[in-house]
């Protein structure tokens, strides 16, 4: 996995600034992003080259929607589901237990899994 | 393989069955809870002597199954049984299963032998008998593709699916690419990934029982009111079962399936195996492994030299009877705990090495390990065990297309 894209602008490649990618896009199509480190609200680069704007501080190891998400709609990770979205969710969101539920069991958590 | 030189070897304790042991442990065994303390006088201060057993006082064929295979297990050199008199483990057919394993085996029975400190003190004077006679000796050449190994994750979070469970896929499509044996659990944690993980079965009868296997979890963890899945887990970004399994799957890697094994079910043969840990039939007994020591006990059971676990929270334990390699997958965790790690696979996070690096790095130190190199959680003493009462039954056929 490249975790380093060179970022646009203008030089030649060489005297680009390297920008690190701190939202990893696990597989082509996915509908969340999961942060490569403890993020705060703003434009952010993703492993796919894109930027996404997050609305909100998100964790190391949490979710950020690629998209919009309608409420219902099945989320998509490295590929594969991993529930559906309880209502709806804005591109840049935090995606965790408050937007997103399981479609076979409920998920046990203290204070709705916040850090 | 890649990633180590071809034909390299270390020595292994050769066992009567042909097992091969990577580690020489005197097992001491209470068979009730009333005889823990005893055993753990006679282990205490020895590193090579490590305390498993059972609990219960009413006979459990699963504790009986789980506790011949672990006196049984390559790891193990001899084996001490602490009774107390009165419960109703078979303690007459353990001791005979090891006794016929070639291991010498003592039964110690407290209420028999005088009490608590006579108890101790004939247990160590035992144990020293069989460490100051022939002492097993690392004797056998083996290679990483002569070992069972076993992978579990623990206190996983975001980084885990991400990391450290990719980084085990890569270091078991590797090793049973080259001959060797796989063992990645378990049933319940693989709710979601059941028909990606059917296409990879190599037979479609094979398929079909993973399938049901998994939905066989979720009605299991259904009835006991919540999945596998602890606060921890939401806390480092899982937000579901699902997107947990996701994660833990990535750790069986991208090859053929070859059987799916159940707690005590001996692998059979080269290949990668899914331990299934959910009982059959009625929930009964709670939750089917109410720990991560438990599963670790069930991956050894079926015949893991080493286990390992990948974990992004930063889980500590480690085991009796088999090492256990701690492989961290988060970075901000690593840093916090690198003493509890022996890998630090959340590097790939920050882009300083890729997965293909950090699997190297674990095929090497599996290899040293092997040879007798302690692990962390070896060198910090952890030698966690837990058995419960629970109900297995040995898959079946379809289960184990390729054994012979």
């Amino acid at each position: 996995m490249t975790m380093r894209a060179t970022g646009a602008g203008t030089g030649t490649p060489e005297e680009r600034p390297v920008i690190a990618v701190t939202l990893i896009r696990l597989a082509e199509g996915d509908s969340v992003l999961v942060a490569a480190r403890d993020l705060e609200p703003g434009p952010h680069r993703t492993s796919g080259g894109d930027t996404v704007v997050t609305r909100e501080p998100v964790a190391l190891g949490h979710k950020v929607a690629a998209r919009d998400l309608a409420p219902r709609e099945r989320v998509v990770r490295a590929g594969m589901a991993i529930g559906s979205a309880t209502r709806l969710i804005r591109a840049g969101e935090w995606v965790h237990t408050h937007n997103l539920a399981s479609d076979y069991i409920t998920t046990f958590a203290h204070r709705g899994g916040e850090r | 393989m890649t990633g180590r030189r071809p034909g390299r070897t270390v020595l292994g304790y050769p066992r009567s069955d042909g097992r091969v042991g990577i580690r020489d442990v005197v097992a001491v065994v209470y068979l009730v809870e009333c005889a823990r303390l005893v055993a753990e006088a006679i282990a205490v201060g020895r590193d090579d002597v490590h305390v498993i057993g059972f609990g219960g006082c009413y006979p459990s064929a699963y504790a009986r199954l789980m506790l011949e295979r672990l006196c049984t297990h390559p790891n193990v050199g001899a084996v001490a049984l602490v009774s107390l008199g009165c419960e109703g483990f078979d303690r007459e057919r353990l001791a005979d299963v090891v006794a016929a394993s070639g291991r010498p085996v003592t039964t110690l029975v407290i209420q028999q032998t005088g009490g608590t400190r006579a108890t101790v003190a004939a247990g160590r004077a035992w144990v020293d008998g069989v460490r100051a006679g022939s002492a097993a000796a690392r004797t056998e050449p083996i290679e990483l593709t002569d070992l069972v190994v076993g992978t579990i994750c623990g206190g996983s979070d975001g980084t885990s699916g991400i990391t450290a469970n990719p980084v085990v896929g890569r270091v078991f499509d590797r090793l049973v690419a080259a001959g060797g044996t796989a063992v990645f659990e378990e049933t319940g944690e693989l709710i979601g990934c059941e028909h990606h993980m059917a296409e990879r079965a190599v037979t479609p009868q094979l398929g079909a029982e993973i399938v049901a296997r998994v939905e066989k979890a979720a009605a299991y963890y259904t009835a006991m009111g919540h999945g596998s899945f602890a606060p921890g887990n939401a806390e480092g970004g899982l937000t579901t079962l699902e997107e947990k399994s996701l994660g833990a799957y990535t750790k069986s890697g991208g090859g053929p399936i070859h059987g799916v094994v159940t707690p005590g079910q001996l692998v059979p043969s080269p290949g990668l195996y899914l331990l299934d840990v959910v009982p059959e039939g009625t929930p009964r007994w709670g939750f089917p492994n109410i720990n991560d020591n438990a599963e670790i006990a069930e991956l050894i059971a079926c015949g893991s030299h080493v286990v390992l676990f990948t974990t992004g929270r930063g889980s500590v334990v480690g085991s009796a009877i088999s090492p256990v390699v701690k492989i961290c997958a988060n970075p901000e965790t690593y840093r916090r705990m690198s003493e509890d790690m022996d890998v630090d696979a959340g590097r790939i996070l920050e882009g300083r090495d890729g997965v293909d690096d950090v699997a190297d790095e674990v095929l090497e130190l599996l290899h040293e390990v092997a040879g007798g190199r302690p692990t962390a959680s070896e060198g910090l003493g952890h030698r966690e065990f837990v058995l419960t009462y629970k109900s297995s039954e040995p898959a079946g056929p379809a289960c184990l297309p390729l054994a012979r």
